[in-house]
């Protein structure tokens, strides 16, 4: 399978199954655009080139073929096993938000529970079920979440402290990391996250008035100027440590690449921002209608990602970032996320559930790491799905570098692991091919 | 070649069959910070370019 593109005013080719990349003239992309679907381009389209030029494509696009980087066949994989290694897990420290975002798909932190910590013995229950399950895997990840992990931030510290308790006797190392709304975010926090978590995630939704129309305190006010305060205090104290800015784009603001300079402009440089997830119903979600003109955002949003880049406003976008030579393996990229299987999310009372847009939904519980108990069926229902088994999946250029997308996404708008949400594939493609333009970009420097 | 101008070539790594499974997990939910799995970094990979790169500097 062969998938050309613009982008960045320039013209690439991706082979999907050997994963090279190219940049080609336009008289190539209609060559190849001809051999991947000749009866989509007329003969016309070839009238203002020489035949001897037409010869020397055609013979540049077989060599490639010959030495099979180009149109390269797709293989046939055999069906996936469950390992029954668990190495990632997501604890939502807290059912309890101090915001009541509009979009909050935990209705406001609480997944449509009560409101509640974890209390510390669920949380060390939790990080022992994590070891006892990891088998040989080393490195283990345990993203605090919630509702605002914040609020139970005493729990957190202890949590950490117990896991880097058990690293050196049972030959692990915790990458721990946290999600914050920033409201509670202060020196002391940023301080302790500088010192044990790995990365720091902090939710703000870009403009003011973008954020503060959704982004509600609990009685109602806005909350824009004290996240942003305590955000930027959190940028100038964290370094050079890993963090994100993240936040969210919905119906209302589709022009959503202003956000993300936006932060920029106020001088964040590691930025995130994605596409609410919401029943079309919604008045924020997402419509069909929308991503033909969020796709252009992407685009224009790559050009200024060029601009900026080498001045004193380079900003890291976290979907550009791709690493063409050192990525993942092909396993990795057949098994995705791995949610129910190598990943799970563990909630206040224990209850383990196969990542956290499942907690809440009692028919997705696996166990529970106070009682012990653990019943495989459902992560071996997850275990049997990767992006091999995904019809939609198969056909498609940017499989091994999406590999088959949010499970929770499918399974709550189609009823099934293997039908994605088609929504997320159209603007996850998009923001593929900017990341592989981009950094193309980067590989000439 | 003067139409195609290579940027990488093979870069699905079929070297292994299962995966070492120690690179990062890549959730894929939008209410997360969430990866493609085309952004992660091989583990395995990055280690050994970092552990040269010591090795160079040190």
């Amino acid at each position: 399978m062969v998938h050309t593109f613009r982008c960045i005013g320039r013209i690439f080719m991706l082979d999907t199954e050997s994963g090279s990349l190219y940049e080609i003239d336009e008289l190539t992309k209609l060559a190849v655009d001809r051999r991947i679907a000749p009866d989509e381009v007329s003969e016309g389209a070839f009238s203002c080139y020489e035949n001897s030029e037409i010869a020397a494509v055609e013979s540049e696009i077989d060599e490639l073929i010959k030495e099979g980087v180009l149109f390269t066949p797709a293989r046939t994989y055999p069906k996936p096993v469950y390992s029954g290694v668990i190495k990632a897990m997501c604890l939502n420290i807290s059912h309890n938000c101090n915001l009541r975002c509009e979009y909050c798909f935990a209705d406001g932190g609480t997944y449509n529970k009560e409101r509640k910590n974890m209390p510390l013995d669920v949380a060390k229950k939790a990080i022992d079920f994590l070891v006892a399950r990891s088998g040989k895997r080393r490195n283990l990840e345990v993203d605090f979440f919630g509702g605002e992990p914040l609020l139970n931030f005493d729990v957190v510290k202890k949590t950490v402290e117990y896991a880097r308790g058990l690293e050196e006797k049972h030959g692990k190392k915790f990458r721990f990391t946290i999600t914050t709304n920033a409201v509670l975010l202060n020196d002391e926090v940023t301080e302790y996250c500088n010192r044990e978590m790995y990365n720091v995630v902090v939710s703000i939704d870009g403009r003011k008035s973008v954020h503060n129309c959704v982004r509600k305190t609990v009685g109602g006010q806005d909350s824009y100027d004290i996240v942003l305060k305590n955000a930027l205090r959190f940028k100038q104290l964290r370094g050079d440590r890993q963090y994100f800015v993240r936040g969210t784009y919905t119906a209302l603001n589709t022009d959503f690449a202003k956000d993300v300079l936006a932060l920029n402009d106020l001088g964040f440089d590691c930025i995130s921002v994605e596409p609410v997830v919401l029943p079309e119903t919604n008045r924020l979600a997402i419509k069909p209608e929308h991503i033909e003109i969020l796709k252009k955002q992407y685009d224009e949003l790559a050009e200024e990602y060029l601009r900026r880049k080498n001045t004193d406003k380079h900003f890291e976008f976290f979907h550009f970032i791709l690493n063409l030579k050192e990525g993942p393996c092909e396993a990795k990229r057949l098994t995705g996320c791995g949610a129910g299987c190598e990943y799970v999310a563990v909630n206040p009372d224990g209850n383990i559930y196969p990542c956290h847009q499942f907690d809440g939904n009692d028919d997705f519980i696996i166990g529970n790491v106070c009682d012990g108990t653990f019943d495989t069926a459902i992560p071996k229902r997850f275990a049997a799905t990767n992006v091999t088994t995904k019809e939609d999946c198969t056909n498609c250029w940017a499989k091994y570098y999406c590999s088959g997308g949010c499970n929770a996404n499918a399974y709550n708008f189609n009823g099934s692991f293997d039908k994605p949400y088609r929504g997320a594939c159209e603007l996850m493609r998009k923001r593929i091919e900017c990341a592989l333009a981009l950094n193309s970009v980067d590989s000439e420097n | 070649m003067k139409h195609i101008k290579t940027i990488v070539k093979s870069t699905i790594d079929r070297s292994c069959d299962s995966g070492c499974g120690e690179c990062q997990t890549s959730c894929q939910s939008a209410c997360k910070t969430s990866c493609t799995v085309g952004n992660q970094s091989c583990e395995r990979k990055t280690v050994k370019v970092n552990k040269v790169e010591r090795e160079i500097q040190g």
